[in-house]
């Protein structure tokens, strides 16, 4: 898949998300859409998954440390066949397989239940720790919240991982600046992000969160990297995408109204189009 | 009078896990620094490769224990009560027990019969804690070979378990040729018909010397282990609760929450009996000697004979 196609399908992600929280009337927009590319690239290029076979024993796993963004990634799952893209609407429903935050025996694609934060990745490095006790070649990602990093469990794992030298670990931090109560330097600032993951003996890599080329060059510099984990310190915007969602703290944890909905979707649709013609 | 045999169950636990290493190769032991002590280090030294030194970081171990059981893996997560199941609740709760993950849970060092470390490190609550997990198997052997059978069994079943351990050498008293072990079904020790004494781990001794001493005084106590506070031989429970007509609880664990409570759900519910709950009453304990402090706090087999003679009369 190229750029271009890589583009159209994270915009059809980012409508997914969109229209998932409009419908559940509550759920994580904000930090859903800055992650969009990043589910994309990972789902579509990035790891060996088959949305037929989805618990074969050699697949890539993913985890969803920030499991609040749960829309993104289960839009990301549906837009890749895991299961149909019209379920998104049922996303908190009472008694909807896709819960608020993923639960990995009702859904399909998901590796490992999440939602508290600080702790996918603690069962991402138990993955990759695993794969390395039985030399296995499968690979492990997990997607980090900038805000989740103020998490102590999070440092106790990057310790480990690093320690253990677990080169088959991809830790990402989604870097959209924004928590619930404000900007993550106000408050509680977790920079310098990078800086933290060297000192844990991790290979880190700074980029864009929204250009495919930064992003597929990252992946490809962690797959070559020996002997030590990867820490990918995406910078991003919140609520990408939708015009009025973007760089906004408050657009967190809140679904759009109807109004709002179709706004967002004239976004996307428009930003599609845009894609379309080039 | 032949000499009897004095193990801790974390000893037990040390010794069973080395044992079944080589049967189950997808065993894996993690411990958070505490290996000399909660003996998983006997593990680690017939398999090395397979043992998880995590330092002193629980949370994490958890964490690494649940992505180690999405594989395949059979983790046994080791530390002391209190932080196997206090420090990590949460972790324990989320990504093990929500996601119904393979992992076992071994806590060593339990209850006040952790002695000299005072009460930071006595964790009375453990079992409570555990048992409001859904599909949390707790288990709480009284001896070396239940304490054995117990590891075994955590192992060949599927799902969360939580394995209690002691630091206090206790006599081993199910050495007899038809012990069995299964997980949920409580063993009947003693019959009697006048009270029936419903105890787990290191009281179950305990309690049968109290029986003894009560039926010098003509006092007939039916005794039962529960080494399984969940799921509850409530079948069990409930019969001796009918036959006896009075139920007393022994536990090395808070009155509040473990097994004298369990025994209470079921019987409130099912059939209502007057209970006594003997425990640790709602306190934290203290440093001193473990066998001191089981006395002090009423859990040695004089204390519970006094409490059940007080409680018949």
């Amino acid at each position: 898949m190229d750029n271009l196609e890589l583009k159209k399908t994270a915009n059809e992600v980012r409508k997914g998300i969109v229209t998932a929280v409009h419908s559940a009337k509550s759920g994580h927009p904000g930090g859903s859409l800055s992650a969009a590319d990043i589910y994309t690239y990972l789902y579509f290029k990035e790891m060996n998954i088959d949305p037929k076979d989805p618990r074969k024993p050699d697949r890539d796993r993913f985890v969803l440390s920030k499991g609040h963004t749960a829309p993104g990634y289960y839009s990301t799952l549906a837009n890749r066949g895991f299961f149909p893209v019209e379920d998104l609407t049922t996303l908190r429903h009472t008694g909807s397989y896709l819960q608020g935050h993923p639960n990995m025996n009702e859904i399909p694609g998901v590796d490992m239940s999440s939602g508290s934060l600080g702790q996918g990745i603690s069962a991402a490095v138990g993955m990759a720790l695993s794969a390395k006790l039985s030399n296995e070649s499968y690979r492990v990602y997990t997607l980090l919240g900038d805000g989740e990093i103020q998490e102590g469990q999070v440092w106790e794992a990057a310790m480990f991982a690093g320690h253990r030298q677990l080169d088959n670990l991809v830790v990402i931090v989604d870097n959209n600046g924004l928590q619930i109560d404000g900007n993550i330097a106000d408050v509680c600032s977790p920079y310098p992000i990078d800086k933290k993951f060297e000192a844990f003996n991790f290979n880190v890599i700074n980029i864009s969160g929204h250009d495919f080329e930064q992003i597929e060059a990252a992946f490809t510099q962690a797959r070559q990297t020996k002997g030590k984990p990867t820490a990918i310190i995406a910078k991003t915007v919140k609520g990408k995408g939708v015009s009025y969602m973007e760089n906004n703290a408050g657009w967190h944890g809140k679904a759009p109204n109807d109004e709002e909905y179709a706004i967002a979707m004239k976004d996307l649709e428009k930003a599609g189009e845009e894609l379309c013609q080039k | 009078m032949s000499e009897v045999k004095m193990i801790a169950t974390r000893q037990s636990y040390g010794n069973a896990l080395a044992e079944y290493g080589a049967e189950y190769e997808n065993l894996v032991v993690l411990d958070a620094d505490l290996a000399g002590a909660t003996q998983t280090g006997i593990f680690k030294k017939a398999f090395p490769e397979r043992h998880i030194d995590c330092g002193i970081a629980e949370c994490n171990m958890a964490g690494i224990a649940a992505g180690l059981a999405t594989t395949g893996k059979i983790p046994f997560m080791s530390s002391f009560a209190m932080f196997a199941a206090g420090r990590a609740f949460e972790q324990v709760r989320n990504s093990i027990g929500y996601p119904h993950l393979n992992v076992k849970i071994g806590a060593t060092h339990a209850g006040i019969s952790v002695g000299e470390d005072g009460a930071s490190h006595q964790c009375c609550e453990d079992v409570a804690l555990m048992r409001t997990i859904p599909g949390m198997t707790v288990i709480v052997p009284s001896d070396d070979v239940e304490a054995k059978a117990a590891v075994k069994a955590a192992i060949e079943m599927e799902g969360p378990c939580y394995l209690r351990f002691g630091r206090l050498a206790v006599p081993v008293i199910n050495d007899n040729d038809d012990y069995s072990f299964e997980i949920g079904k409580g063993i009947v020790l003693r019959e009697g018909k006048e009270v029936a004494l419903i105890a787990s781990g290191l009281e179950v001794a305990e309690t049968l010397s109290a029986a003894e001493k009560l039926a010098k005084d003509g006092i007939d106590a039916k005794v039962v282990n529960i080494h399984t506070i969940k799921p509850l031989d409530e079948e069990l429970v409930i019969a001796s609760a009918k036959e006896t007509g009075k139920v007393v609880t022994i536990e090395e664990h808070s009155v509040i929450g473990g097994l004298g409570s369990a025994v209470c759900d079921v019987l409130s519910e099912k059939l209502p009996t007057k209970v006594l709950k003997i425990g640790v009453n709602d306190t934290f304990g203290e440093s001193g000697p473990a066998k001191e402090l089981i006395k002090k706090y009423g859990l040695d087999a004089d204390s519970i004979y006094e409490k059940v003679k007080a409680f018949l009369s």
